[in-house]
């Protein structure tokens, strides 16, 4: 999270009785009647993003144009979770790291340039090396290569067996035109952007303002035809401004509104609001592993007292509410392998203390508790644990911070999420904390061992088996606390048309005016 | 005169170059920056590759001395996050924050000084006390409620002006209130005792007798001397406004250099970060070492080195 929601939640926290002035004030006047007028649809980002290209931004505003802008070779339908052809048309493994895809004919790129093999060779070709300096390398390191058959052939080399290979080619490979970008670079793309998609860009200022426009000539793909003329994206990073330009008519879409406010717009009419389940999650990471030295954490039958002792259900009604639901698998319950038949612990202070007392802390211990959001949730949590007799003392730091803590010396307990890139497929997140690596505080090389096989096998039984024996363990031993996903709060003017979808990647060509 | 200039000027030299190592430290402190670079969803490969990009796993001190040594030559380097020339972004929000800096205080100054005078001119009286309610408001209200009020009142409920943004020039009268308003008790206060110490003097009571107009003595001769002090607080004014606008930019999404600091410091953006603490200083220094001289030059006794 960041500095800045960090001193504005401070700054707006008292600030309630500004927020019910800011909605009794909603009341007073409703004609949102600006966007369907002009057929613009104007939305608002909260955070600046610093790049149009994909590839050079790791901020979700950054996908979110980029569905709109470009098209990669496939395509994930939101809704079924299937995979489909977009920029190619079928596609088949030659053997485990051999993908070849047959490219759809008559495309043309916004510039009028025809897409082809060559292009997906020089995208990918491109941006698989290191020199480049792609900016989340994960997105893309996974592919070796790229090979041209025929004008309409491509085969995509990797590295290794690599099962979730169709999802990142649907969501986080877009294919640019390599003459185009051959010609501008990097920094060209930039502020000129050139895709295939429903929209094409109009004008960039770079984080705080984009204008795109409907691409007439987009084909027929699994993507819909854009149908609203122009959509003006702001950057607004405060969330009562954002309110404000969707009462006055000057937004017609925002999203990521906090649920007190959310609320209150609800109550008041006028608007639509909507709560949609996102792939994020919470949990509670313990130092199983004794990272953090001699630590109570070490001891199973603690970590299965902490997990009785969180009441994640009453946390949620209180708290975080919206669609947001308690899970007891350490995943989200959308992605691919998210096993939900494992050990489950109900809210049982009692048990709790009763496993603290075997466990030879009867008198019970305290320990530093680290958190970097939802602050509100973060001490609902401490409290839980102090009634079981255990005294957290709560360390609340920026994101950056506290992920450089975790990877480099480990916490003792900590309060974190994980939003998965929303890729819908547990290799987004179990290898990240279970494969071993800096954020992994069990370190449980029988748990390491079955996400690995899941991670390199192309099967799906055998990935959906090996992923299920992982997340069976990881319950078993309590290694984490999984608490509850997150929702996203929508809200929109009364003659907009949308359905959220749940990889909370809002496609402008997926909205439509009543 | 000459000594005493440039010694203030080698003084404002080293003062800033103190500021940036300050800050230089201070920033590569608050944590590791290539973590922040490479966002929430990387792992431990992609932080290494950036760390080692980026030349984070050198010592401090030679981070700072290839630093200082390009800012010296113009250059202040690439942003880690826009990938675009720090100068280019700076130079494109700076002219958002001057413009606003500078509408700001000429209407702190337009509100203040005939305020102060007003209360001067009748010290204890109703318009003293409602004067100096006016300022007390001024400094207590925080400014982002103040200004989600303005929006709430003007572009909600009125619908006179816009809630937000950079359009056209009506965007900028709601955070101009808002800024200006926030320095508007200290320049009152300052031109109110001022006013009450020159009215009270001989040659103020000379001017009086030699029957003079009231009005002609209230500005011509009162007015100028008592408002000597009050332009070196504008300036200080004026350079705390260029940094301190960041939550007026952030309620009215304005994308100045303030919003810029304050974002590309959550976001570790080490080259625009120590960049705009230079120019802010640089700015402020400046103001300061003016305001200094200019009383100096006003004021002999001053001439201090």
């Amino acid at each position: 999270m960041s500095l800045m929601r960090i001193a504005s939640s401070k700054c707006v926290r008292p600030l309630t009785a500004c927020a019910a002035i800011l909605s009794a004030s909603l009341f007073a006047g409703t004609t949102a009647d600006a966007g369907q007028a002009d057929d613009t649809l104007n939305a608002a980002f909260t955070k600046e993003v610093e790049n149009v290209d994909l590839y050079y931004t790791t901020a979700r505003e950054g996908l979110i144009l980029s569905h709109s802008v470009w098209d990669g070779l496939t395509y994930r339908d939101p809704v079924s979770g299937k995979y489909v052809g977009n920029l190619a048309t079928a596609w088949r493994w030659i053997d485990d790291t051999t993908l070849e895809f047959d490219l759809r004919k008559g495309v043309k790129f916004h510039n009028g340039e025809p897409f082809d093999a060559d292009d997906v060779v020089a995208t990918v070709n491109y941006v698989v090396d290191p020199k480049n300096g792609v900016k989340a390398p994960q997105n893309v390191n996974w592919m070796k290569s790229a090979e041209k058959v025929d004008p309409y052939k491509v085969r995509i080399h990797l590295v290794a067996p690599f099962p979730a290979a169709l999802e990142f080619l649907s969501s986080v490979v877009p294919i640019y035109p390599n003459e185009y970008y051959a010609k501008v670079g990097p920094s060209g793309m930039a502020t000129h952007p050139v895709g295939t998609g429903p929209y094409k860009v109009e004008s960039v200022e770079p984080g705080r303002h984009f204008v795109l426009k409907k691409n007439e000539d987009h084909f027929k793909g699994p993507k819909a035809d854009a149908t609203i003329g122009t959509v003006d994206i702001r950057t607004i990073p405060e969330v009562n401004t954002q309110l404000a330009e969707l009462a006055t008519g000057g937004l017609d879409l925002i999203w990521g509104v906090p649920t007190d406010q959310a609320e209150m717009l609800q109550a008041q009419g006028g608007f639509q609001v909507m709560n949609k389940e996102t792939m994020r999650v919470g949990y509670i990471t313990m130092d199983a592993a004794k990272r953090t030295g001699d630590t109570p954490m070490a001891n199973k039958k603690v970590r299965e007292a902490i997990n009785y002792a969180i009441d994640r259900k009453g946390i949620v009604d209180a708290l975080i509410k919206g669609s947001a639901q308690v899970i007891d698998s350490a995943c989200s319950p959308i992605q691919f392998g998210c096993d939900q038949d494992v050990k489950t612990y109900d809210y049982d202070p009692e048990k709790a203390k009763a496993l603290l007392q075997e466990a030879g802390y009867g008198d019970g211990f305290s320990v530093e508790f680290y958190a970097y959001r939802d602050r509100s949730a973060a001490e609902a949590l401490m409290n839980n644990l102090s009634a079981v007799g255990i005294q957290p003392h709560l360390n609340y730091l920026q994101y950056a911070a506290l992920a450089d803590k975790v990877r480099q010396d480990g916490i003792p307990v900590g309060f974190m999420t994980w939003g998965s890139n929303s890729i819908a497929d547990v290799s987004a997140i179990l290898p990240e904390f279970f494969g071993g690596g800096g954020q992994d505080q069990a370190r449980d090389k029988e748990v390491m061992e079955a996400i690995e096989t899941g991670d390199t096998s192309i099967d799906e039984e055998v990935r959906k088996e090996s992923y299920g024996k992982a997340l069976k363990r990881i319950a078993d031993e309590a290694y984490w606390v999984p608490l509850w996903t997150y929702g996203t709060n929508y809200a929109m003017s009364e003659e907009t048309d949308f359905e959220p979808t749940s990889d909370e990647i809002v496609r402008f060509f997926d909205v439509k005016w009543k | 005169m000459l000594r005493f200039v440039v010694g203030k000027i080698v003084m404002a030299a080293l003062v800033a170059l103190t500021v940036s190592i300050i800050s230089f430290s201070l920033l590569h402190l608050s944590g590791d920056p290539a973590v922040a670079m490479a966002g929430e969803n990387a792992n431990d490969a992609a932080i290494q590759a950036i760390r080692e990009t980026y030349g984070f796993d050198r010592p401090l001190i030679v981070q700072y001395g290839d630093w200082l040594f390009s800012a010296l030559r113009g250059d202040f380097g690439e942003s880690y996050y826009f990938r675009m020339p720090v100068t280019q972004i700076i130079a494109d929000r700076l002219q958002i924050t001057m413009l606003l800096g500078l509408l700001s205080i000429t209407f702190a100054l337009v509100l203040s000084i005939p305020l102060g005078v007003a209360a001067a001119l009748r010290p204890n009286s109703l318009v003293d006390r409602a004067a100096l309610f006016v300022s007390v408001v001024g400094q207590a209200i925080p400014s982002f409620w103040f200004g989600l009020i303005l929006i709430v009142v003007f572009a909600i409920d009125l619908r006179l002006l816009p809630a937000s943004g950079a359009k056209s020039w009506t965007g900028f009268v709601l955070p101009t209130i808002v800024l200006g308003y926030y320095a508007t008790p200290a320049i009152m206060r300052l031109t109110r005792t001022g006013m009450l110490d020159v009215l009270s003097a001989d040659y103020v009571r000379t001017a009086r007798a030699k029957g003079l107009p009231a009005r002609k003595v209230i500005f011509k001769h009162a007015l100028r001397n008592a408002i000597i002090p009050v332009v070196s607080l504008a300036a200080v004014q004026m350079g705390f406004m260029l940094g301190g606008s960041v939550v007026v930019e952030s309620v009215f999404a304005l994308h100045g250099a303030g919003y810029l600091a304050w974002e590309s410091i959550s976001r570790n953006d080490l080259p625009t970060m120590q960049a705009l603490v230079l120019i802010f200083s640089m700015f402020y220094i400046a103001f300061t070492v003016l305001a200094d001289i200019l009383n100096a030059w006003l004021d002999p006794r001053l001439r201090v080195a």
